[in-house]
């Protein structure tokens, strides 16, 4: 355990003391627990690095991460797997197969949804069409128009799941092409303001979905220090309300724990990224009681 | 980076609005480090390997033999793998090019980053490509003005890399300043425009390079850079490249 840094959040700490045994009376047959599972950039990386990999000896591996999904879902069978974005473009499984094998081993593995990240792009929008038979899970995308494209109608600006009568309202998010990856890949793709889009869809979700639980599967990348104006997942949550969490990618930022940001009105949000090429796996459990139960006047967040 | 000590600590209570009919009342959050201490699932391993053993016999096939090993660090101003290199995308790109425009590749720019690992003695695959050029990077050639041709002899003499280059040839006195450049042996007219074959990263500023800024066409070979070697190593029987005097400095 990494002592230091529980000391470190003071203000946590002393708001944890006023609390005595909170919560632990409202368990109750009416608890509900929703685990969300996630990954970002896992970039082909279908086998494990090796022992003499000089940065991740030992790290990673689909057959692994099935494993550890598996027993996690035993555990909590309302669980969502949701994955960030860059699922291609990385290893020779790539180059040979054009994401065939990644697809089908997310499927394998019961992802729920991905969203696009640019290099999902690396064989153009006929490369990603090609593969998506292969894709037993939706992508979700909010901010890319794919009308005059060959993606259209492929692709789902949100989706909403029920899980043990939890709505959960999942929407995506991704980045700038221009600049970023070649015209003649993206074609006709349109993107459309991430925040203006954000804002919609936690309109939306909230308000015409009902939805108990909003989370952005974004490909924007964690934090631009030196580019403010850039969207980022952490300017997204400070520019928007109604979204619990914010699941991210792009910059492979490999994240110790969730990052917590003050949203529009003051509220919590949860930013999370796990780095890249499947070496860590996102867990964020959410647990709901009826209102009845809701004696309190916050949220604990253990991250 | 060791995260398995991940598991995170904190806890934290927030004022956080209250949700009707159903309430968030806590949050707990970690991310997992998967490594070998997990078990695979056999299934997926076994779905996994076919395609494993494909990919590695095609690309362990041996497609032709270096005498030596190379390294790009043997050399100050040129290498025999950098050597190597510009010229494989010399000669496998300009006949393209060619064909499609009706101009010749004038001479060939890449950088040192770009080689991504070593060539070692022995059999040489299509494995070895992987790990000389794993990106994606694929050929463009930028019509570059004279002036901007000056740039770059700048920008080369005041690198002092040895940046891949091919069928260009420039001599630094001992003091680091071009004294003579030379494209096909024939020396360069700064008021000529010329054909740079160059990478999609060098073309967009990758490396300051920033005089491919100027360009006033560009051309994508739709041709990556891995595939060039391939190519060249499939026709080839056996590599022998030396560092040679296409850039040099004087010492005296
Ligand atoms: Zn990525």
């Amino acid at each position: 355990m990494k002592r230091r840094e529980f000391i470190q959040q003071t203000t946590a700490a002393t708001a944890l003391v006023g609390l005595g045994g909170f919560g632990l009376q409202s368990f109750s047959s009416s608890l509900k627990k929703i685990t969300i599972l996630h990954t970002n950039d896992v970039h082909s990386h279908i086998d494990p690095f090796g022992p003499q990999d000089g940065r991740n000896p030992n790290q990673g591996g689909v057959a692994r991460r099935a494993s550890l999904i598996e027993g996690i879902r035993a555990e909590n069978p309302n669980t969502l797997l949701l994955d960030a974005g860059d699922i291609f473009q990385g290893t020779p499984y790539f180059n040979y197969y054009g994401g065939e094998l990644e697809f089908k081993l997310m499927s394998m593995l019961k992802y729920d949804a991905a969203t696009i990240g640019n290099h999902d792009f690396d064989n153009g929008l006929e490369g990603l069409y090609a593969q998506l038979p292969h894709a037993k899970f939706d992508f979700i995308s909010a901010n890319y128009d794919f009308s005059n494209t060959i993606m259209d109608t492929h692709t789902k600006p949100y989706k909403v799941f029920v899980k043990n009568g939890i709505k959960i309202g999942v929407f995506g998010l991704g980045i700038q092409l221009e600049g970023l990856v070649d015209k003649n890949m993206y074609k006709e793709t349109v993107y459309l303001d991430p925040v203006e889009i954000a804002q919609d869809m936690s309109r939306i979700l909230k308000e015409n979905e009902k939805c108990d639980l909003i989370i952005c599967l974004s490909h924007l990348g964690y934090n631009y220090r030196n580019n403010t104006d850039k969207p980022s997942d952490l300017s997204l949550a400070a520019a928007t309300k109604d979204i619990d969490l914010i699941i991210g990618g792009h910059t492979h930022t490999f994240l110790k724990k969730p990052t917590i940001v003050k949203n529009s009105m003051g509220q919590n949000v949860l930013v999370n990224q796990v780095g890249c090429f499947g070496i860590n796996l996102g867990k964020i459990d959410f647990y709901f009681d009826s209102a009845k139960n809701k004696t309190s006047e916050g949220v604990s967040i253990l991250v | 980076m060791n995260f398995k000590n991940l598991f995170l600590v904190l806890g934290l209570l927030l004022a956080m609005s209250c949700k009707t009919p159903t309430d968030v009342y806590k949050i707990e959050g970690k991310n997992i480090n998967i490594n070998d201490s997990l078990p695979t699932i056999t299934s997926i391993e076994n779905f996994i390997k076919p395609y494993r053993e494909n990919i590695n016999k095609d690309l362990d096939s041996v497609l032709a033999y270096s005498v030596d090993t190379y390294s790009k660090a043997d050399g100050y101003l040129n290498t025999a793998i950098g050597n190597l290199m510009a010229d494989v995308i010399y000669d496998e790109a300009d006949p393209i090019f060619f064909k499609r425009t009706g101009e010749h590749i004038d001479f060939v720019l890449m950088n040192h980053g770009g080689i991504r690992s070593i060539i070692s003695k022995g059999p040489i695959s299509k494995r070895t490509a992987f790990e000389l050029m794993p990106f994606e990077n694929s050929i463009v050639v930028s019509k570059l003005p004279g002036a901007n041709v000056k740039e770059l002899l700048d920008y080369l003499a005041r690198a002092k890399r040895a940046h891949p280059i091919s069928k260009l040839k420039i001599v630094l006195d001992k003091d680091g300043q071009v004294i003579e450049s030379l494209v096909h042996e024939i020396p360069i007219d700064f008021n000529k425009t010329y054909y740079v074959a160059t990478n999609d990263y060098l073309i967009n500023g990758g490396d300051g390079m920033d005089f491919f800024k100027d360009s006033e066409e560009i051309f994508v070979l739709d041709y990556k850079i891995r595939n060039a070697l391939i190519d060249y190593f499939m026709k080839t029987d056996t590599i022998n490249p030396v560092a040679d005097d296409r850039f040099i400095q004087l010492k005296e």
